[in-house]
Formats: C-alpha cells, structure tokens, sequence
C-alpha cells in the first residue's frame, strides 16, 4: 500500500504495477466515458481518439461554456457496474491504461485487466466539486451527440486521488468487502428481533 | 401570488440543493468520520466527501455530478394556484441547469435523445396534498445510482426467511443494504415503506428522506426497529464507498402505509450521502416565509 503519482497515458509496467489498497494521485490527459460511449466502442464504433494507456474514467461531468472555453463544474465517477457488460471488449480494443470510476467491476472485467495487466481506479462518488478542482482544462470532445454527460471529453488533471480496488493480478477489494459483509448478514441474521408489544 | 417573488423563491430553493449539503446530513458525516481509524479508507474518504461538500457550498456548485431526478411536494389550500408552482418549479428548473447548477438529466427512453433542459413526460415530479396553510414546498434532488439500488420486496419471501411482521421488515432491509454495497454512494439514509401498494410504498418511502436524520420516529415499535436496523448495518462493514469501514448507514426511517389483506411490500429508498433535501414555507405574495 503505498501513494504513487501516476501520469495517463500510462506504460505498460506502470500499470502492471499498481495493487490493491495503492492511492494514487493521477495527472495528465484522462478520457471520459459512460453508457453510451461503452455500448458504442464495444459494439465496433471506432474511437475518435487513441485511448491506448488512458485513464478511461466512468464520468459524466456538468460543463459548462462553449467549446473553447468549456468548463467543468463537476465531475464525479458514476457507477461502474453499468458498464460490466461492455468493458471487457472495450479494454481488448483499445488497450486503456486503467479503467476508472466507482462501486468496482464484475468477474469479466476482472478477468480482462489480468489479461492485459492494467488497473481499475476508484474515485470517492459524490465528490464531484473536489475532483473537478483536480481538472485543470478541457483539451476537446468527441461524441457530443450522445448528450453532454455521455460524451467524451478529453480532460487535463492533476494530482486526481483514487485508490487501487482491483488490479492486474486479479485481486479485488471489492470481492473482499463482498464476502466478508455476506458472512456478517448470516450471522447478524440468525438472532431475530424480540416481538413488539401488543 | 407576486410570480417573480414565487420564481426567486423556488429558484433558490433548487439552488440550495444543489450546492449546500443539509445541516443534518453533514453532521452525521462529521459523526461517522470520528468513527474511523485515521489514515483509515474510510477516514480518507470521508475527508473528501467532507471536503468537496464544503467547496459545493463556498462556491454555489452542485454537490454532486449527478444532479438527480427533481422531486417536489407541495402543501397548499385549496385556494392556491398550483398550476402557477408548478410553473415557477419548471421555469428554476430550466435556469439552473442553463447554469450548470443541475445537469442535463432527462433522457427520451425511446430514442435516447436528451430534453436538455431537464423537463419531458412526468418530468418532474410534482405531488400536490391539500393542506390548511401556510404553503409548504419540500424538494429534493435523488441522483440515479442511488435510485438504481432502491428496491422492493414482497412478503412472505422463502429467500430471506422474511415473514409478515417487524422481523421480516428487518431481513428486507439489511437485505437492501447488503446488497447495494457501495454503489448507492454510501452511507447512505435508508427510508422504507413498510406496507402500501406498489406504487404508493416506493412514493412514500422516497417522501420519509424529508425527514431529518436524528429526528425521532413517533412510534416507539418503528424508532426502535429504525436503531436496531442503523446499528445492524454498520456491522456489515461496508463503509463509507463500499470500501470498507464502520459507517454504511447514517440512518434509517420507517413509514407505514395501510396495505391490502393479500399484500405485504417492504419498500426501500436509499439515498446517497448527497441526500439533498430542503424545504421551505412561502408567504402570501410567494416569497420565502421560512426555511424549515
């Protein structure tokens, strides 16, 4: 466990070296992409940008201005889950450097950042001010016509926190925390209430 | 009503929700960051939660990417012109969001298409109940993963071994909690409807989030179960973004409604920490009489 500043695009040993429990502070150009974009670049749409080592991140920020002068007001992860069906494909054909976002991925996902030895990153939800402060531009956007929050915009950053929750080896906090709240309802369930009075 | 006084009133109280993060709320937050380990997962993130409410409301942004679906309650006499409310509602909604203080968050379910000024079919919700006075507006801002992790069971249920009493409620509900995880943007507030219909448990049970965390629950059975179930949670260890930790759950409400012999629906709606909620009286002219 240990705090790593990271730059996207990323190398591939940088990458394969990031573990579970590691925070890291992410600079540079980061790519955002939810529903839509995923549904879109697994089904054989090409990208409008190379996403090989980018942080993909799973956002879909409030912007505001005109292109030029756009701003993010806010910018959040959204929940990951959504995009399980999706992401596999998507890191096989764009080779990303990490995917990003939060609530963790499923046992797919899983399987393909062991196959192509990258990270997922998780971003704090909700902290959507906090993490815009991170975003020191907008460098474009491609794919405004699935609505600005399903677009996908290039964003410059700086020092972006996130924690390691599933990596290249296959481990996953989020299977652990999974587990381990399962063996806790079994046995916070065995008791039962005392009936109310009548 | 003077329309341009309704129209400040109904715009700054989207404003508020958006950016400021309720006292109650925020409280417990503060509460459930004492209770971690420093350095902790869940100690950092709750840091950042904190702080990022704090920037929300010094600098008039939304708390928030995901500005949520907008839900109103208004309680007014008969007398009222609600059509006037809702139209005021309408016209901050569209203001706000030209602003960046809500995004753009009604989609066409048929082609996909976004309204871009977020109105469109049953969109926003506005629920009148007649009242004696003085005009009351409760609005709230609910963000979709949370929604998405809402849900409903119906009872007896051979799965969780839930019967048709307390104890089933309770099996339902950790249930809810349990599996959520982390996605609903925890912890979060938990309110439930225990009885109902199907339509009327999920209303009622989104209306209970109006109630303030800490605040009692006048039936000594409900508030009882209500501590059992808060307590019960936070044993899961879920924490804080699901990452671990000993806060899943800032609080829980239970609401009961009248249900058909033949049906026993346990209604959960889970709100994010982001639980965004406020409400106002007016005066007679529209202006903002009192926060509540």
């Amino acid at each position: 466990m240990a705090l790593r500043r990271i730059r996207s695009p990323m190398d591939p040993e940088t990458a394969a070296s990031l573990a579970v429990g590691d925070t890291v502070l992410v600079s540079g150009r980061i790519v955002t992409g939810r529903d839509q974009v995923h549904r879109y670049l697994a089904s054989g749409g090409e990208s409008p940008l190379d996403l090989t080592g980018m942080v993909l991140y799973h956002c879909g920020p409030i912007v505001v201005g005109d292109a030029g002068s756009h701003r993010v007001v806010a910018a959040g992860p959204t929940t990951s889950m959504r995009e399980e069906p999706y992401q596999a494909d998507v890191i096989a054909r764009f080779k990303p450097g990490a995917v990003m976002g939060k609530g963790g991925m499923g046992e797919r996902t899983s399987k393909a950042l062991v196959e192509h030895g990258i990270p997922y990153l998780h971003a704090t939800g909700g902290a959507a001010v906090y993490l815009a402060s991170c975003i020191e531009r907008v460098e474009g956007v491609y794919l405004e016509e699935f609505g600005r929050p399903e677009a996908m915009w290039v964003l410059c950053v700086r020092d972006l926190p996130a924690l390691v929750t599933m990596d290249g080896k296959g481990a996953s906090l989020h299977r652990h925390i999974l587990d381990r709240s399962a063996s806790m309802l079994k046995r916070v369930l065995e008791s039962t209430l005392t009936p109310p009075r009548t | 009503m003077d329309s341009s006084k309704l129209g400040r009133s109904m715009y700054e109280l989207m404003m508020r929700t958006s950016t400021e993060l309720p006292e109650d709320v925020t409280c417990a937050l503060e509460k459930a960051r004492e209770r971690e380990p420093v350095h902790s997962t869940a100690a950092n993130t709750l840091d950042i939660i904190l702080k990022s409410a704090e920037l929300s409301r010094a600098n008039r942004l939304p708390i928030c990417q995901d500005t949520g679906v907008p839900f109103a309650v208004v309680r007014a006499p008969q007398a009222v012109d609600t059509a006037e409310i809702t139209r005021a509602l309408v016209s901050a909604l569209k203001t706000l969001t030209i602003e960046g203080v809500l995004r753009q968050n009604c989609v066409d379910p048929v082609n996909g298409s976004n309204s871009g000024d977020n109105t469109g079919p049953h969109v926003p919700q506005v629920h009148y109940e007649p009242s004696e006075g003085p005009i009351r507006v409760d609005f709230m801002l609910k963000g979709g993963g949370s929604e998405n992790v809402s849900t409903q069971y119906s009872l007896p249920c051979d799965e969780l071994r839930a019967g048709r009493d307390l104890e089933g409620v309770r099996r339902c509900v950790l249930d809810a909690v349990f599996k959520a995880q982390g996605r609903g943007c925890a912890p979060g507030f938990i309110s439930v409807c225990i009885g109902g219909d199907r339509a009327s448990g999920y209303l009622v049970a989104k209306k209970g989030l109006f109630r303030k965390l800490g605040e009692a629950n006048p039936d000594v059975d409900l508030a009882r179960l209500e501590s059992v179930i808060t307590e019960e949670a936070n044993m899961l260890g879920i924490g804080p973004m699901g990452l671990g930790g000993n806060t899943t759950l800032l609080g829980c409400a239970l609401n009961a409604a009248g249900r058909h012999p033949a049906s026993f629906f346990v209604t959960v709606s889970y709100s994010c920490w982001a639980t965004r909620r406020y409400s106002v009286e007016l005066d007679e002219t529209g202006g903002v009489a009192r926060w509540l």
